[in-house]
């Protein structure tokens, strides 16, 4: 067994932001201890209401390599945009 | 002057000042980025407690001193926060034991202290009791996981219970200054404190696998300022020699 605590990704929800944002990442020995260590490291100037933890491992990630099938094909599709709506003035801003 | 008040101010805040001046002391040194962090939070915390205690003591004695007189001007034997708090940091082991005995303490304490009938100890009481309650649940935790940990980690943590349990019965000594405090309804009486203390002790340290040691003999001598340990006057020389060297330095 490794003697090394293994890694957490962070998630913080802050004061007024909906939705959990990645922060970074930390060592801790299981996951209650990461929200603790979490507390220490990320929310010590006021940064959080609510915290998120994974251990790295189980994060599934994209490869940097598959870019250019995965994303370049958006590109030239300018047509997902929904930017070719006339918006009537009473709507006022979306 | 109200001798009484300043004297339980200057015990509260005396221990918040040289175990957070202890604490910091593993700012830059502690095992692992998280903990480090960890202990440097909680050592601001008892320096901003400390503010508080010992700016109601600077205004209860009414001769002009701030908390910064107090901490940084007075000597050893003026110092009134018990002995565990200014005992050596030794391994991360009994630093973390240290934290968790006082921290056990401190936040029984704080709690009645919620029901002072002075409005200004409970305000600190209000405010300090969170934060505590978070010091205690981190070090209740660690000291769980390293006495229930490896075998290396066990003899550690049983070898620093065994030499900082004497040190325990000194947060329950009962003089006059905790007679009428407690008449007064300030605070209530150390010994009032014990059972509660002891109940929360056995059940962690069961957790923990540690054995509390048989002997209740306490050191005592801290919280009277009759008999500091040496290791108080190197903490002074460290945290005092700025102000001593340029009296009302700014930056």
């Amino acid at each position: 067994m490794s003697k090394e605590w293994p890694l957490w990704e962070i998630f913080i929800r802050g004061q007024h932001g909906m939705s959990h944002r990645h922060v970074g990442s930390l060592h801790a020995p299981d996951a209650e201890m990461a929200i603790k260590n979490a507390r220490d490291v990320y929310t010590r100037r006021n940064e959080g209401v609510s915290i998120w933890v994974v251990e790295a491992k189980h994060i599934a990630a994209s490869s940097p390599s598959d870019k250019g099938p995965l994303y370049e094909p958006s590109e030239s599709k300018v047509y997902r945009h929904p930017t070719f709506f006339d918006i009537p003035d009473d709507v006022g801003a979306m | 002057m109200d001798t009484a008040l300043f004297e339980f101010c200057l015990r509260m805040g005396d221990n918040t000042l040289v175990l957070g001046h202890r604490v910091s002391e593993w700012c830059g040194h502690a095992p692992v980025l998280e903990e480090d962090i960890a202990l440097a939070n909680t050592a601001l915390d008892l320096i901003g407690q400390t503010q508080l205690w010992l700016g109601l003591a600077g205004e209860v004695e009414g001769r002009g001193r701030d908390a910064d007189a107090l901490a940084y001007r007075r000597d050893a034997w003026d110092f009134r926060n018990v002995l565990l708090t200014e005992q050596p940091n030794g391994d991360f082991g009994q630093t973390i034991l240290r934290q968790f005995l006082f921290d056990a303490w401190q936040s029984i304490m704080l709690e009645r202290l919620k029901e002072s009938s002075d409005e200004r100890v409970k305000a600190i009481a209000e405010k300090a009791s969170k934060e505590v309650a978070y010091h205690l649940e981190r070090s209740r935790d660690t000291v769980v996981g390293l006495g229930d940990g490896t075998a290396e980690s066990h003899a550690r943590m049983q070898a620093a219970l065994d030499k900082l349990y004497p040190y325990v019965g000194e947060l329950f000594g009962a003089d006059a200054v905790d007679q009428e405090i407690a008449e007064r309804g300030i605070a209530p009486l150390p010994a009032d404190l014990r059972d509660a203390y002891d109940a929360l002790l056995a059940e962690v340290m069961a957790e923990a696998t540690l054995t509390i040691p048989d002997s209740r003999w306490s050191h005592s001598g801290g919280r009277d300022g009759s008999r500091h340990s040496e290791h108080l006057g190197h903490i002074l020389a460290e945290m005092q020699w700025l102000q001593r060297a340029y009296p009302d330095a700014r930056w």
